[in-house]
């Protein structure tokens, strides 16, 4: 393979073992854990490091895996004691943790290869030239690292899919029927930090939040099933990712950067064109919706005044404009379209609801 | 200075949210001098038809007037006790601090609040017994408590008009009495009070006029006139159509049936 | 006491510890409204969306001049925040979603464009990359007196407007039946808190900024139940955390400004949270403790 094919594959790879746990985080509202967990690792790995002294050891990844859940922990624990609230919690314990990393780096790390640079901003354009061979098949590192991590999203959310389910919906009801949500919680915030983790050499700490939030969030505008949730978020990061690596190429600048505003760009796009959920078919509905509700008011109007005293006055076209506070124009506009649609008839200058506008403004008032 | 006119005018007004409405042609007219029950199930827009009133929602149609007047033009004449719930009581303020909110409207922008607002404050704080709390930190007081204090700062607004969205929410019974009790002495005093309120059973005793609404306006008049059996039914629709028995069985029981507590 | 009066008799440094102060104090004072009106995140978002706007403004100018990358930035962290908005308003993605979105994309967006400008090979963008954690010592004296001057602007509205914001915060519905536009104050307020993270850019950077705006209120909160009080001392927090971090800083041993302010300023909290009279967990522990003996006792004397 090319180390061009291969940087790509790692792309989709890191794609998609993010979209995987991502899209329970978007369903739980607890995206900015993401944000925290991709942080803190890093001091995880530099504490590990200066345990093993050994950049290429796996207990690095134990160890910053570890840090993402104990964030996690200390996050929950601050809000615990009811004096912080959690949004500040989390904006308490990243920073001070990250910190912590990034002045042990420069200090006592400068000669190894963990700058600030790459902290942020990973380069998978250089993961080719780190091989590793297993089973007597030579791979990129990455390859292996993150094809192990994907692996491991897809056996926790195959095992687990039906409890995920029920504890992302129905926390509730999930623990009374026994499933722990707890263990639930920590399992998926596990799987969270592992994953930020793998993807944090090949896109860097800050851009995994984008590949985790953005194609689920995406694909949260395109579906109401979990399962195809999950199935387009995959499918939207991995394009992105690909285009990511074409818009780099092109511009050339980083891969990981240009990844992750395509994650952005797919995201914009969705949210502007979904058919349900776009921005677009929302303004539409709420222009086409406008014009009903305003046809239902005005014959609600006509039906609350019919039979008092008042109603003579009421109904007439001319006053109605100082009743209802409408312009003329949108009166005569809505009368019109009422008038269409068989709802009520004009006799001069007084409207008459019909039968049928009687029982349609009926039925929009009742509950 | 404005007898021609009704405290409170509301005309056919309806309003929606996100282009459904909630409130459907409302009309609304209450005298000077009464105190007003706005009564419904959950969902009937009661909450909305006040904020709707003080301006906090856009009406889809129709206007309200305070004494003749866009609400606008007449703040000065209306006081305002949100639902207790709607604010974080662990807020750093004091008692006081919260109370004296009540006269930041007539000290318009940039002034600050003097001795002369504190005074004030630690009065309304005197009618609603709590003069000794007033350096409290709002957390540390009781559900009732705190509603008192909403209550007080309504107070210092020295205002005509009154709207109070369920201050009876989450009190005691102690608490509920000094406030009808306060409630009573502003319409003694000529001012008009409207309460968002849950329990039916305590209508008759606490208020002298009613709207009854759902979604529409079902009644609004004198408690005596408006708050009957059939109005009753109609705003609750079936839940409690299956009482028999005389009005007050009846009442009792759809008092429960409103009641969220 | 040599390396005191070094510190401060040395005029560049006395400079930086002057811009740390300032904004320490401004993103202090303003933190407490972010925080009491849970914008904590916000905060968060909105930095990381500052750095496109630098990169940009560098690279539409060719100044580096503060007030030019302090005004691209301002923008672009306002265009994060109403990004925020948009998607929250108009579809169904949730609040932390959208921020978790803005913040990466923006961010990758500013990263993007930094390495286009280092790979082509323009001069003098070598200044821009101080703005991911914030190098005190590159500060020179135009930044001090933009940072200062920009200061005094954002603190001076906030004391203007103190009665207003306080209203808003505590019960906006409140605030609007009073007859405040409810939403022009939200948006001044909000320009603020973006005013107080572009200040502290260059010090503190895009990354951490946020810690500015949290920590020094959070920190505050537990000594005293007012606003005005913890308006004060979180700024004081703020100041000493700022000072504290840049002289460590820029004396100079490779290390980057904002870590060392936002370790200072969260062993701060740290002691607040532990410490403080009345809410500090040491104090709550020893009120349970005392309860549980007197219980014990009572017990004791009417068995």
């Amino acid at each position: 393979m090319s180390p061009h094919v291969e940087i790509q594959l790692i792309a989709v790879l890191v794609a998609a073992a993010c979209a995987l746990p991502g899209t329970f985080l978007v369903l739980r509202r607890t995206a900015m854990v993401s944000d925290a967990i991709s942080h803190t690792m890093l001091f995880g790995i530099v504490i590990s490091y200066f345990v093993v002294r050994d950049l290429a050891s796996p207990w690095l990844m134990v160890g910053a895996t570890l840090t993402g859940v104990l964030t996690v922990w200390l996050v929950e624990l601050l809000t615990r004691t009811r004096r912080v609230h959690e949004d500040a919690a989390i904006g308490l314990v990243f920073p001070l943790l990250f910190s912590l990393a990034v002045i042990m780096i420069s200090r006592f790390a400068g000669n190894v290869h963990l700058d600030n640079d790459a902290v942020l901003l990973g380069e998978i354009g250089f993961a080719p030239f780190d091989r590793l061979t297993l089973l007597g098949i030579e791979l990129p590192r990455a390859m292996w690292v993150l094809g192990g991590i994907l692996s491991a999203n897809l056996l926790f959310i195959g095992v687990c899919y039906k409890e995920l389910q029920l504890s992302t919906f129905d926390a509730g009801l999930a623990a009374a029927l026994g499933f722990s949500p707890a263990l639930l919680h920590y399992g998926l915030m596990t799987l969270v930090s592992l994953t930020a983790v793998g993807a944090f050499d090949a896109v860097g700490a800050i851009l995994v939040i984008a590949l985790m939030i953005g194609p689920p969030a995406a694909a949260y505008l395109l579906t109401d099933r979990l399962s195809h949730m999950i199935g387009l978020g995959v499918a939207i990061g991995s394009l992105s990712a690909l285009a990511g690596y074409w818009l780099a190429r092109l511009l050339d600048t980083t891969i990981a950067g240009a990844m992750a505003t395509m994650v952005g760009v797919s995201f914009a796009l969705v949210f502007v064109l979904a058919p349900q959920r776009g921005v677009i078919a929302l303004l539409r509905r709420r222009a086409r919706q406008r014009w009903i509700v305003a046809q239902q008011m005005l014959a609600a109007h006509l039906l609350q005044h019919e039979g008092t005293p008042a109603a003579a006055d009421e109904s007439r076209l001319s006053t109605l404009g100082e009743h209802l506070r409408w312009s003329p124009e949108f009166i005569g506009a809505v009368v019109h379209r009422a008038e269409e649609a068989g709802m009520l008839q004009r006799e001069g200058d007084t409207l008459r609801l019909t039968e049928r506008g009687r029982a349609l403004a009926a039925a929009a008032m009742t509950r | 200075m404005h007898t021609a006119a009704a405290a409170i005018e509301v005309t056919d007004l309806t309003v929606a949210y996100h282009d459904t409405p909630v409130l459907w042609d409302v009309d609304v007219r209450v005298p000077h001098g009464v105190l007003m029950a706005i009564v419904g199930p959950n969902g009937a827009g009661k909450t909305t038809l006040i904020k709707a009133i003080l301006g906090l929602v856009r009406p889809a149609a129709g206007q309200t007037l305070i004494a003749g007047l866009p609400y606008a033009q007449q703040r000065q004449l209306v006081g305002y006790v949100p639902q207790r719930g709607s604010v974080d009581w662990d807020f750093p303020t004091s008692v006081l601090d919260v109370v004296m909110m009540g006269r930041y409207g007539r000290l318009g922008w940039f002034r600050r609040p003097g001795s002369r607002e504190r005074e004030l404050a630690l009065a309304a704080l005197e009618t609603v017994q709590l003069q000794q709390y007033a350096n409290r930190q709002i957390s540390q007081l009781s559900g009732g408590q705190q509603q008192r204090v909403f209550l007080a700062r309504a107070l210092v607004q020295d205002a005509q008009v009154y709207f109070m969205d369920e201050p009876f929410a989450g009190v005691d019974a102690v608490t509920e009495r000094a406030i009808i009790g306060v409630l009573q002495g502003l319409r003694a005093a000529g001012k008009t009070v409207v309460v968002v309120h849950h329990d039916l059973q305590t209508v008759p005793e606490y208020f002298d006029w009613v709207t009854l609404l759902n979604v529409r306006v079902i009644a609004c008049g004198p408690v005596a006139e408006a708050f009957t059996d059939e109005h009753l039914r109609r705003a609750y629709g079936g839940r409690i159509a299956f009482l028999g028995g005389g009005p007050s069985a009846e009442v009792q029981d759809a008092g429960h049936a409103g009641a969220p507590r | 006491m040599d390396a005191l009066r070094d510190v401060f008799g040395d005029y560049t440094l006395r400079s930086i510890a002057l811009g740390a102060a300032a904004l320490g104090v401004v993103s202090g004072i303003l933190g407490c409204f972010a925080v009491l009106r849970r914008q904590a995140l916000l905060g968060d978002a909105m930095s990381h969306a500052a750095l496109p706007g630098v990169v940009l403004a560098f690279m539409l100018t060719g100044s580096r001049a503060p007030l030019v990358l302090v005004c691209g930035a301002a923008l672009a962290g306002w265009l994060g925040a109403l990004a925020v908005l948009a998607i929250v308003r108009l579809s169904r993605i949730k609040e932390d979603s959208a921020f978790g979105l803005v913040l990466s994309v923006f961010f990758a967006i500013g990263m993007l464009l930094l390495s286009m400008l280092q790979r082509s090979g323009v001069g003098g963008q070598a200044g821009l990359d101080k703005y991911l954690f914030g190098q005190a010592a590159a500060l020179v004296t135009a930044d001090v007196l933009t940072i200062v001057a920009l200061g005094a602007v954002t603190l001076l509205l906030v004391a203007l407007f103190w009665k207003e914001f306080r209203v808003l915060s505590f019960d906006p519905a409140y605030a609007a039946s009073l007859g405040y536009p409810v939403r022009a104050l939200d948006i001044l307020l909000t320009s603020l808190i973006v005013m107080a993270i572009v200040i502290g850019l260059q010090l503190v950077g895009v990354v951490l900024m946020s810690a500015m705006l949290v920590a020094p209120a959070v920190a505050a909160r537990q000594w005293t139940n007012r606003l005005g009080a913890m308006a004060l001392l979180a700024g004081g927090f703020g100041a000493l955390a700022g000072v504290i971090g840049a002289v460590i800083s820029a004396t100079g041993r490779g290390l980057a400004t904002g870590p060392v302010i936002v370790v200072s300023i969260s062993v701060l909290v740290l002691a607040s949270l532990t410490f403080a009279p009345e809410r500090g967990m040491l104090a709550g522990w020893l009120r349970q403790r005392g309860n549980r003996r007197r219980h014990a006792t009572d017990d004791g004397a009417h068995p």
